[in-house]
């Protein structure tokens, strides 16, 4: 990764939000980049960040919320960005597919009206030739019959078919990065194994870049090729998607592992880790998450561990796994333990 | 319930039939679930799984068919309290919703005990320790058992509403996408806890799911359904290594796992859900 | 690095805006509150807080303006007007009082049992609450008076009747919602009576919504009956009644004398206020974050 910077860089990002009870940290630490054209997983479940830290890219946190880090996009500064370049950041460079897309379309307009006006508006396309692009594009994520599904409501159309028409409308605007934040977690599964077949097909033709959020690590590995396991608001391990099953080093991400095995695989025991998820203020001093984990030790209660090298990839925590160290790291705390 | 001959099957329904209006939802399902047995049924939304679950527990009134629990058919609407109570220790559910699934005014442990009050003759002391055996069960402390479902997470709602449902000792537990809701590493805790119950008790399980990937963890069997029809059954083992039915093989190939890579099924289709 | 805020808040800190913000959310709170306890204790403690007999006329003392003997002056046959409001604070506080209750108890009622049993019961009970929903409470109440006589007990009594509807509408929709939660079906499939499930879980989860519409009613139910009593239906003269005062009062306007409508007024639209702001803010705090 040399030459061009990144495509996004997210630096030692912190958020709090503001609530009933005064201001509570959201995320205490995310640190992450995007190569031009590569996808990025951002993986983690309920409290760990990683929805709060997609939006704070294109700054689309409540209004009360506090924010420090930095967040670079193509090299300049997000975080720092006046009214006129944020609205160019999110209508050129950066479009978001969300988990609903009823939520985020007009119910009473028409798919067409939808998908063109912001190519008319913000782009000065003709209508004409916006209509032929979209229809176009729908063509492309699987609608045969656009030009009918263009005049048709929202009502109409299946969570399926919606949320192709909301990744049309993401890939209208030609942006640089797209940014899905569990897109097809409320579709059924062989709709969700389609749409993320669309999503892969049209990044490869344009050479898109991808923040994807997501709870499910195995959907994550298929398809991107980085991996960032987010935990109690902050990064705890990041690593080469290939190698995710065999060199996890971070003990939440093999206990994530453990408790999704393989479906087909024969008698893999389900291994549960006991306590709930955490958010990152209800974090102690020590490793957010080592209240359950099973090889934590004195230090992990007292001092917070620092994302650090472990095999290809990094990870926050004093005790990686051994097999995931191919090569030791100098710099790297080394106990022999096993699993 | 010592009367009854243990070979009756825990529930056996037959040629059940769902309609609302001129849409068909269930269509036709055969099943059986022994005392003790397990069975899953998987589907995806429109398959009709939750419609039959509905049916089974007596939420909904079939259109056509029969359900028998331990040889008994549902008391029915106008049936006494003291018909339906006893009726109770056929069949329980627990539902998707672990929010909604508890009553939001009431200390978890005193819903435990208005149930257990109900059905025995339990009072004072005797009745506290059996609300503290029932949490101890599910994994739950008396810190808990003093506090509103508000204070607790997903995973312990979920809990208590197993605690509940087997404070009857039902013979058959229906899970209605009892995991759905909950955050992976949860999930598992509570399948794991559910293999524990069933092999501790003699309850039989109709764990509802559109989840593939967790039905051989809690469940013996497994029935496939689709557009309100079943379209496989057998043996976990078989089904999800093996699967005959196409409908089944389209549904195992689409869970993500590891070297799995999304397919579009076709590329000129647009009018599926 | 760069450090910004999105926030636009100042550099005041997590704390200070926390005090602020817990004062604003309940400073309108705490000042409709302490309205609504002035007004009851006057009622409650008007034999002790009034100056003079309310009823005490005085020909010598007609139309005066405020003085140290008369702090709001009198009317237009020398009663003391502050007494009179005291006094008038017990009909123009009970009767509406009356009327949310009755109308806030009937309504759960018979939303809880519609919501419950449904069927025709139900329907029967939704098309009873539309069709009196339908009829402006002025137009029973004039009903009313024709066939009972004026008079403030037929006023509550007419009135709670036209209330029904507003309490009974809103509890039936939440009660119908709040029926088809999993709980109930759950507390349905354990084998417990449906009067049990009404009486002792689905009620009592209703009721901070029953509060809020009741407290929300009261100031409309006060300002009904002081209209009632205004155009004479209501609380009948020399009653001292808020309604009445500002009726009685009008002739006195043309004689350059307002002061009995316009005291009488303002207490009316202040405590109509107070009623719709301590109703709102119940409504946050009580069923802002219910679960």
């Amino acid at each position: 990764m040399t030459g061009s910077p990144p495509l996004l860089v997210v630096d030692d990002l912190r958020v709090d939000l503001p609530t009933r009870d005064g201001m509570r940290r959201v995320i205490h630490r995310a640190d992450l980049t995007v190569p031009a054209g590569t996808a990025v997983a951002l993986v983690g479940e309920s409290g760990s960040g990683k929805s709060m830290t997609a939006r704070a890219v294109l700054r689309l946190l409540p209004s009360r919320a506090r924010t420090t880090g930095s967040v670079r996009f193509d090299g300049s500064e997000v975080t720092t960005l006046g009214a006129a370049g944020l609205r160019r950041l999110r209508a050129h460079d950066v479009a978001m597919v969300f988990q609903d897309p009823r939520a985020h379309i007009n119910p009473v307009r028409t798919v067409g009206d939808f998908l063109t006006e912001a190519l008319i508006t913000t782009r000065g396309v003709r209508p004409r030739a916006a209509e032929a692009k979209v229809t176009a594009l729908l063509r492309e994520v699987g609608i045969a019959d656009a030009s009918r599904r263009m005049r048709q409501r929202p009502p109409e159309l299946s969570g399926g078919l919606l949320q192709r028409v909301m990744i049309t409308a993401a890939l209208a605007g030609e942006p640089r990065l797209l940014i899905a934040d569990e897109p097809t977690t409320a579709l059924d599964v062989t709709t969700q194994a389609e749409v993320m077949a669309i999503i892969d097909e049209a990044r490869a033709e344009r050479g898109l870049a991808m923040l994807f959020i997501t709870h499910d690590l195995a959907l994550a590995a298929a398809v991107c090729d980085r991996i960032a396991v987010m935990y109690a608001g902050g990064v705890v391990e990041e690593l080469p998607a290939r190698h995710l099953h065999e060199r996890a080093a971070h003990p939440y991400t093999r206990a994530l592992l453990a408790s999704r095995p393989d479906p087909a695989a024969t008698a893999e025991p389900l291994r549960a880790v006991p306590g709930r998820p955490l958010s990152a203020f209800e974090t102690g001093p020590g490793c957010a998450f080592a209240p359950r984990c099973a090889h934590a030790q004195d230090l992990c209660h007292t001092e917070r561990p620092s994302l650090s090298p472990a095999g290809e990839g990094l990870a926050a925590c004093h005790f990686p796994a051994a097999d995931a160290r191919v090569t030791p790291q100098p710099g790297a705390r080394s106990t022999p333990h096993g699993r | 319930m010592a009367d009854e001959p243990s070979s009756l099957p825990a529930l056996r329904v037959t040629g059940l039939r769902k309609t609302f209006g001129d849409f068909v939802a269930v269509d036709g399902v055969d099943l059986e679930i022994v005392p003790g047995g397990s069975l899953a049924v998987v589907g995806e939304s429109g398959s009709g799984k939750t419609t039959t679950a509905r049916m089974i527990v007596g939420l909904e009134e079939p259109t056509a068919g029969t359900v028998l629990l331990g040889g008994r058919a549902h008391p029915g609407h106008r049936a006494s309290t003291a018909e339906r109570r006893r009726f109770a220790r056929e069949v329980q559910m627990v539902f998707q919703d672990p929010y909604a699934s508890l009553d939001r005014r009431q200390k978890v442990g005193d819903s435990l005990a208005e149930i257990l009050a109900l059905h025995t003759d339990l009072r004072g002391a005797p009745l506290a320790d059996r609300v503290a055996e029932l949490l101890d069960q599910v994994g739950l402390d008396e810190r808990q058992g003093a506090a509103l479902p508000r204070a607790l997470s997903g995973g312990q709602r979920q809990r208590v509403a197993i605690a509940r449902a087997l404070a009857v000792r039902p013979r058959l537990l229906v899970l209605d996408e009892a995991v759905a809701a909950l955050d992976v590493s949860v999930q598992a805790q509570i399948l794991t806890l559910l293999t524990d119950i069933r092999r501790r008790t003699e309850v039989a399980y109709l764990f509802i799911t559109h989840d593939l990937g967790i039905v051989r963890h809690v469940c013996d069997d497994v029935l496939v359904m689709h557009r309100g029809r079943v379209v496989e059954r057998g043996p976990a083992e078989t089904v999800l290594t093996d699967p005959e039915a196409p409908y089944t093989r389209r549904l195992r190939d689409s869970v993500p796992r590891r070297g799995w890579k999304p397919t579009r099924r076709t590329a000129q289709n647009g009018s599926q859900a | 690095m760069t450090t910004y805020q999105i926030a636009a808040l100042g550099r005041g800190g997590a704390r200070w805006s926390r005090l602020r913000r817990l004062t604003r959310g309940r400073g309108v709170l705490v000042v409709a509150c302490a309205v609504v306890a002035v007004a009851v204790l006057a009622a409650l403690f008007a034999p002790l807080l009034a100056p003079y007999d309310p009823d005490a006329v005085d020909p010598a003392a007609v139309y005066q303006g405020s003085s140290a003997a008369h702090w709001l002056g009198t009317d237009d046959t020398g009663r003391d007007i502050l007494s009179r409001l005291l006094y008038g604070a017990r009909p123009s506080l009970l009767a509406p009082a009356a009327v949310t209750l009755t109308a806030g108890l009937g309504g759960t009622v018979l939303a809880v049992s519609a919501a419950w049993l449904g069927g025709w019961y139900d329907r029967l009970v939704s098309a009873l609450l539309d069709i009196v929903f339908g009829f402006p409470g002025l137009v029973l109440a004039v009903v009313a008076a024709a066939v009972f006589g004026a008079g403030l007990q037929v006023a509550v009594v007419t009135l709670s009747l036209a209330y029904l509807p507003y309490i009974g509408r809103v509890v039936r929709s939440a009660a119908l919602r709040e029926r088809n939660l999993p709980y109930v079906s759950a507390l349905r499939m354990l084998g417990m009576s449906g009067r049990r499930i009404c009486l002792r879980h689905l009620t009592p989860n209703l009721l901070p919504l029953v509060l809020v519409q009741v407290a929300t009613s009261f100031g409309y139910a006060l300002l009904d009956v002081a209209a009632f009593s205004f155009i004479g239906l209501g609380a009948q003269p020399p009653t001292a009644e808020w309604g009445l005062m500002v009726a009685n009062g009008s002739t006195g306007i043309l004689a350059g004398r307002a002061e009995q409508s316009l005291y009488a007024g303002a207490v009316i639209v202040v405590f109509v206020i107070a009623c719709s702001l301590l109703g709102g803010g119940l409504s946050r705090q009580l069923l802002g974050d219910d679960r």
